[in-house]
């Protein structure tokens, strides 16, 4: 058993969820292969909107699959990093947006 | 930081300059362990166990290992420093076979083919046999390396040669990265003198093609993606127009092998091939209707079986007892390295061939 909670080698085998839920895992596979297909958004594109979220999910099998698979689009680093900041900025955002509801209880408890 | 490339692994005295150590290593490890299937066993399940080579269509000529480039993924082990260089006398002995085989075409490579110095006379030569596809794989920099080649463009329109040039990405760093510096502005100059020649234009005969091959240790992307990406950045930057762009999977051995291990992705770069395994590409791998001459005449199955020193499975091993029938039908020497050319959509010297 592994002495870390991830192993680089357990990604080449999430195929194998299905062997213990066939039919879910199945349709699992299926409807992400279709969303990453080209169709209004190109496959490249989507490539990139991937990289960004498996940052914020802090997913390392995710963003081992996503560097990997932008490399293989010719994705830039310039354009990988870039789309990384997208998801950062986003992440704070979110944080700071929420110092509004702060300042809201703020001024009613203490205004 | 780029890295700069002066030494071919044979001038090193690298241990991976010998074909054999190659070969164990492609033999050893995750193959002889059973973790990973044998290319021999992974064909086997289809029944495509043996592969046996078809009609003569493509000849393919490398008349030298000798480079103005020491790219990081060289397959050749090419550079300045790599003296093997085919003969006047062999390449009359391939013009014999260039005139009597049923092949309609001629591929020319290297090293750098424009380096031997015999080169033009055997342009020449067999640009009189009317061939109907008459490649020369040109690297691109040595159109601008010395005076002497300036005229390369011209002398190419002259004989109508199909120019296929390497271009590894649309921006310098990558392309810096692989093939050294200064590549990518010296590539780029040499295409505007292809293209103000006549080369690559749309409506133009003369065929200008690029290669694309990864900066890395990953396979690459659907072919017509980059293609398109490619002409877009290429027109945007520099005004440059090409006919198809051919995605090519870097096989591992030589230099490439050489990089996977020293990176330690040796093993998940077997691992991607393996998985992208697609039987449908064996069908139309390059080895069944090509045949690959060495700078000393003799035959293999492809470029890389002749840089492992793989023979062609054959009583003919050299050009001078090149016998089509003898060699159509002839099982073609496979190792773990063929994985390459069945990966995805498959590869071979023309691109994808699923």
């Amino acid at each position: 058993m592994s002495k870390t909670y991830y192993d680089p080698a357990d990604l080449r085998k999430f195929s194998k969820i299905t062997e213990w839920s066939e039919e879910l895992g199945n349709k699992f596979f299926e409807y992400y292969g279709k969303v990453f297909e080209d169709g209004a958004l190109t496959a490249r594109e989507k490539s990139l909107i991937a990289l960004a979220v498996a940052h914020t999910e802090q997913c390392p099998y995710c963003i081992d699959a996503y560097t990997k698979d932008g490399l293989q689009r010719g994705v830039t680093k310039d354009e990988m990093m870039e789309a990384i900041h997208v998801g950062a900025a986003i992440k704070s955002g979110a944080t700071l947006v929420h110092g509004v509801q702060m300042m809201n209880k703020v001024n009613k408890l203490d205004g | 930081m780029t890295k700069v490339k002066t030494q071919s692994l044979q001038k090193k005295g690298s241990d991976l300059a010998q074909s054999n150590r190659q070969l164990e290593i492609l033999s050893n490890g995750i193959f002889q362990s059973g973790e990973l299937p044998t290319f021999k066993a992974k064909i086997s399940e289809t029944s495509q166990f043996p592969l046996k080579a078809k009609k003569l269509e493509i000849l393919q000529i490398n008349v030298g290992y000798m480079c103005n480039q020491v790219c990081e993924h060289c397959h050749v082990d090419a550079g300045p420093d790599r003296k093997e260089i085919m003969t006047r006398d062999t390449m009359r002995q391939c013009l014999e076979v260039i005139k009597n085989s049923g092949a309609h075409t001629l591929d020319l490579t290297g090293g750098a083919p424009e380096m031997n110095p015999d080169f033009r006379w055997f342009v020449e030569e067999a640009a009189k046999v009317g061939i109907k596809d008459f490649i020369v794989r040109s690297n691109l920099t040595i159109i601008r390396a010395n005076k002497k080649y300036y005229d390369l463009p011209e002398f190419f329109k002259k004989h109508n040669v199909h120019v296929v040039s390497s271009m590894p990405h649309w921006t310098r760093g990558k392309t810096d990265k692989q093939r050294g510096d200064g590549v990518f502005d010296k590539s780029i100059k040499a295409l505007q003198e292809l293209n103000a020649v006549g080369y690559g234009m749309p409506d133009s005969n003369l065929r200008l093609d690029l290669v694309y091959n990864p900066s890395g240790a990953f396979l690459p992307g659907d072919q017509m993606s980059m293609e398109k990406d490619f002409k877009k950045a290429l027109m945007e930057d520099f005004g440059i127009q090409f006919h198809n762009l051919f995605a090519i999977t870097n096989l591992p051995i030589a230099r490439f092998l050489d990089y996977l291990i020293a990176s330690e992705n040796y093993e998940d770069y077997m691992y991607q091939l393996v998985d992208a395994y697609n039987p449908a590409a064996v069908k139309n791998v390059m080895c069944t209707n090509t045949l690959s001459i060495s700078w000393d005449g003799y035959l293999f199955d492809c470029d890389f079986n002749q840089m492992l020193e793989l023979p062609v499975n054959s009583k003919a091993k050299h050009i001078s007892e090149f016998n089509e029938e003898l060699l159509e039908g002839r099982n073609i020497v496979i190792s773990q390295h063929c994985y390459g050319c069945t990966a995805g959509a498959g590869s071979s010297c023309q691109g994808v061939v699923a």
